[in-house]
């Protein structure tokens, strides 16, 4: 069991909880992700990282409330504890090396995700500008932690509320067009914006990773059901990323596969809600 | 395969020859093995249940009695892990089921477990001597009513000698993984598994069926080791969590038993793999079994179930596949490249198969799965096979048929065409020796791999095998670290 120790309300639908996992917490690397089963009933499904304290002995987990899972997680307490929570898993992203300048893009609840990697690569040595991006400026999340490690920040919302007008890529359109030296591209958020921005990056041979979520059941490279194609290849999101080059991804491949199971997704979700209250 | 063949030709010929020396004695007609009581075929393609629902105590005594108690009994020398077979089957004979379980227990520390899945008719019941007029002596469902016997009368704790105060790190908590364990434990060294999964079991409990396999089943004979001792840590990946040499350097640990097993699925090199309808039998089972899919929106992990599935493959992994598909209300097809007689599956699985109204398509292989725009199954693109010269496993090669090519009308695919062993440890190993296969390569005898103190043994080694021969591996490897750490 792994016992919840701090909980933070980020906004309506994003939270953060931070759990006790000294063995987990000793190891993991930035870019690594955890699979969760809350209780008995519970699936298992992954998520990131966001940060760690290897003193504490702390993993923290940082997530969007979008079905029965998440809400569930969402709905624990401090003190309330988590049935199984395994990892580090995946491979590390390449954090500690220096590439030179990096533009880290986060959208919606992958501004969490890209934190921990971007305050590395920042430490690392490299230059770091961040674009933060969100639907609007409630959904903004990290931002001023992200805002600290950067040495430039910008924002974007997609209806203006908040910085830029648009979208995560007009903004690394304009630095492109700029002709700003630019080493690596590290993107993490909603698909079509990790589709969007390998295009944006595609004619300036910008090399572009990308965090992959496909869906997973054991998250260990026992089952294939994340399996991703990768320059024609299939390749396992799970041990085989999550992160990939950008490039060489297949993200429609991807947007469809998430698909798989959207009637008992909200067959789950009805049953949450009726048994719980509220909530779509 | 060839023993099966062998063994099914004098029982459909009737009478033996009698022309030769006039008979002494007048010969009784061959006899065939008691039946064992199962669930109706139409009802339990509908359930979870257990099939073969296992000896009463009157049949097993009367099955037992029919062994002749060779003086050079071949039985023995055909289960891989060498149970004194004429020993526990004259026990049963005597009504003394505590005594038989025990005496199974010695060199079997998963017997309720292999009495049903074990393939006997390749192994104990294959060289049985009595088998060679009749029909062999059940060895396999005796071992199975003894050992629920034992389990339901409540097992005394064998005695256990001191403690030797040395610490074994068991990676996997599959057959081989279990077994190395409890042999260990039972020398007295303290034995710790670090399993990846969230229960214990392997294969055992992701991959074969309740209805096969019931779990309880399984978790009995764990708890059983867990009273001798071992200690389970579970969500343990290890690799990532911790390494071999971390085990080994820094957590005491004074020699470690890799039995991972291998998880990773395969997939066909063919068009459409990853459309959104296709998937490992691994992925369908695991949901299915280890997360109670079938129990959904109880459980919350979902699995997807077509109306007509078409499952790839010919050994127990696809019957399984096919069966569950079954239960789950579509109608299951297997399509398999070779001949019936070429089905790697247990014999008992393929007649229940059948009974229960999976369908069989040998000579056939995919070679594009159809999708349409969304990505979902519509189709699979196969071709007619025909058997040709043997290859280098004696078996004759599939060829195909030039312009047999014919669309099978499917909405799902579950792919059972073999796994392979899983890379996180050897990755994470430096200094282990690694075949093409990915397998990891030992000492046969001692079970050492190259790394000093580190063992490996079951489908790691071996690639996907079976749970008895995991099991001897373990075996094995517990008395190759006991030999290693008494040098
Ligand atoms: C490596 C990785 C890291 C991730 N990290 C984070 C993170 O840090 N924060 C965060 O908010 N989300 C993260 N996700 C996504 C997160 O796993 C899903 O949002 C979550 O599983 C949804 O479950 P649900 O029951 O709440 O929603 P559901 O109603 O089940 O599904 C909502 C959507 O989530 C996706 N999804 C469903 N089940 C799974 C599953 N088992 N695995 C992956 N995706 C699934 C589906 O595409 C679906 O459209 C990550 C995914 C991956 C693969
Ligand atoms: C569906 C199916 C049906 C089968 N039917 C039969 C049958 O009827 N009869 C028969 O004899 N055989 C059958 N087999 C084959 C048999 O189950 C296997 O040969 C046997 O289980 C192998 O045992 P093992 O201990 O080597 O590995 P496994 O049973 O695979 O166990 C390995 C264990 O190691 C764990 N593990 C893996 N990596 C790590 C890691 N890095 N850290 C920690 N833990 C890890 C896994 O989670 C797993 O629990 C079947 C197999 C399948 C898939
Ligand atoms: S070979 Fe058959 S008949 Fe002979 S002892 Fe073994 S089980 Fe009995
Ligand atoms: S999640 Fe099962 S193989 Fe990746």
């Amino acid at each position: 069991m792994y016992e919840v120790l701090d909980k933070k309300i980020i906004n309506e639908i994003t939270k953060m909880l931070v759990v006790q996992a000294p063995d987990i917490a000793r190891v993991c690397k930035p870019g690594q992700f955890v699979m969760i089963r809350i209780n008995e009933t519970g699936e298992r499904f992954p998520l990131t990282v966001a940060d760690f304290d290897r003193k504490k002995g702390t993993v923290t987990i940082t997530f969007q409330e979008v079905g029965k899972s998440t809400r569930l997680l969402g709905s624990l307490n401090v003190g309330d504890k988590i049935m199984d929570f395994v990892g580090p898993l995946g491979k590390p992203s390449p954090s500690d090396k220096v590439f030179g300048t990096i533009v880290a893009i986060g959208g919606g609840c992958g501004s969490a995700i890209v934190y921990p990697v971007a305050r590395a690569f920042k430490e690392a040595g490299n230059t770091l500008i961040t674009i933060n991006g969100a639907r609007t400026m409630d959904l903004l999340i990290y931002r001023e932690e992200l805002e600290s490690i950067s040495d430039e920040f910008y924002e974007t919302t997609d209806d203006g509320t908040c910085g830029t007008h648009g979208f995560v890529t007009t903004v690394l359109g304009d630095l492109i067009k700029q002709g700003r030296k630019i080493d690596l591209v590290f993107a993490v958020g909603p698909v079509p914006m990790m589709k969007f921005v390998a295009k944006t990056t595609e004619e300036a041979k910008i090399h572009t990773m990308v965090s992959l979520n496909s869906i997973m059941v054991d998250g260990t490279g026992m089952c294939g059901a994340c399996r991703v194609s990768v320059d024609g290849q299939m390749k396992f999101a799970c041990v085989d990323g999550p992160e990939f080059d950008g490039h060489k991804v297949d993200f429609d491949e991807l947007m469809a596969r998430l698909n798989a199971y959207v009637d008992q997704e909200a067959v789950s979700n009805e049953k949450w809600a009726s048994e719980h209250g509220g909530a779509e | 395969m060839t023993n099966k063949e062998k063994k099914a030709a004098p029982k459909g010929k009737g009478k033996p020859p009698t022309k030769k020396a006039a008979p002494k004695r007048k010969r009784k007609p061959p006899t065939k093995k008691i039946p064992m009581p199962e669930q109706d075929a139409k009802k339990r393609s509908h359930n979870f249940d257990e099939v073969a629902l296992g000896y009463t105590a009157k049949q097993a005594k009367a099955e037992a009695a029919k062994c002749i108690q060779c003086r050079n009994p071949k039985c023995i020398s055909g289960c891989p892990v060498e149970v004194d077979i004429k020993g526990f089957v004259l026990l049963v004979a005597e009504g003394k089921f505590m005594e038989a379980a025990a005496m199974i227990k010695e060199t079997n520390s998963l017997p309720a477990i292999c009495g049903r899945v074990c393939p006997q008719e390749t192994q104990c019941e294959a060289t049985c001597i009595y088998g060679i007029r009749n029909e062999p002596i059940a060895i396999g469902r005796l071992e199975r009513f003894v050992s629920d016997y034992a389990r339901l009368h409540g097992e005394p704790l064998p005695e256990l000698p001191d403690k030797i105060g040395k610490k074994i790190a068991v990676i996997g908590a599959g057959p081989a993984g279990l077994t190395c364990a409890g042999d260990l434990t039972n020398m007295g060294y303290d034995v710790t598994i670090y399993e990846a999964f969230h229960k214990p079991g392997g294969v055992l409990i992701y991959g074969i069926p309740e209805f096969r396999l019931p779990k309880d089943v399984v978790m009995a004979e764990v708890e059983f080791l867990e009273k001798l001792g071992v200690e389970i840590k579970y969500n343990h990946v290890i690799g990532k969590i911790r390494t071999i040499s971390e085990l080994m350097e820094e957590d005491g640990f004074n020699s470690v038993f890799i039995g991972s097993g291998a998880g990773a699925p395969n997939f066909m090199r063919i068009a459409g793999m990853n459309l959104i309808n296709v998937f490992s039998a691994n992925e369908f089972l695991t949901r299915v079994n280890l997360m109670k899919a079938y129990k959904f929106p109880e459980y919350d992990t979902p699995v997807k179930v077509g109306k007509r599935i078409a499952i790839i493959g010919g050994g127990n992994v696809a019957m399984d596949a096919a069966r569950t598909s079954l239960r789950l209300g579509a109608e299951a097809m297997i399509v398999y490249r070779r001949a019936r007689e070429q089905l790697p599956a247990r014999l008992e699985e393929v007649h229940h198969a059948e009974e229960e109204g999976v369908d069989f398509n040998f000579l056939v292989n995919p070679i594009e799965v159809l999708g349409d725009e969304k990505g979902s199954v519509i189709g699979m693109k196969c071709i007619r096979m025909e058997l040709g010269e043997p290859d280098d496993s004696g078996r004759r090669r599939p060829v195909p048929i030039e312009g047999s090519e014919f669309d099978l009308d499917v909405d799902m695919v579950i792919v059972a065409i073999g796994n392979s062993p899983n890379p996180i440890i050897p990755e994470s190993t430096p200094g282990l020796k690694i075949s093409r296969w990915g397998t990891i390569e030992i000492n046969e005898e001692t079970g050492m791999t190259d790394v000093s103190g580190v063992f490996a043994g079951g489908d790691i080694v071996t690639g996907a095998a079976t749970v008895i021969s995991a099991m001897g591996a373990g075996k094995r490897a517990a008395r190759g670290i006991h030999d290693f750490l008494n040098k």
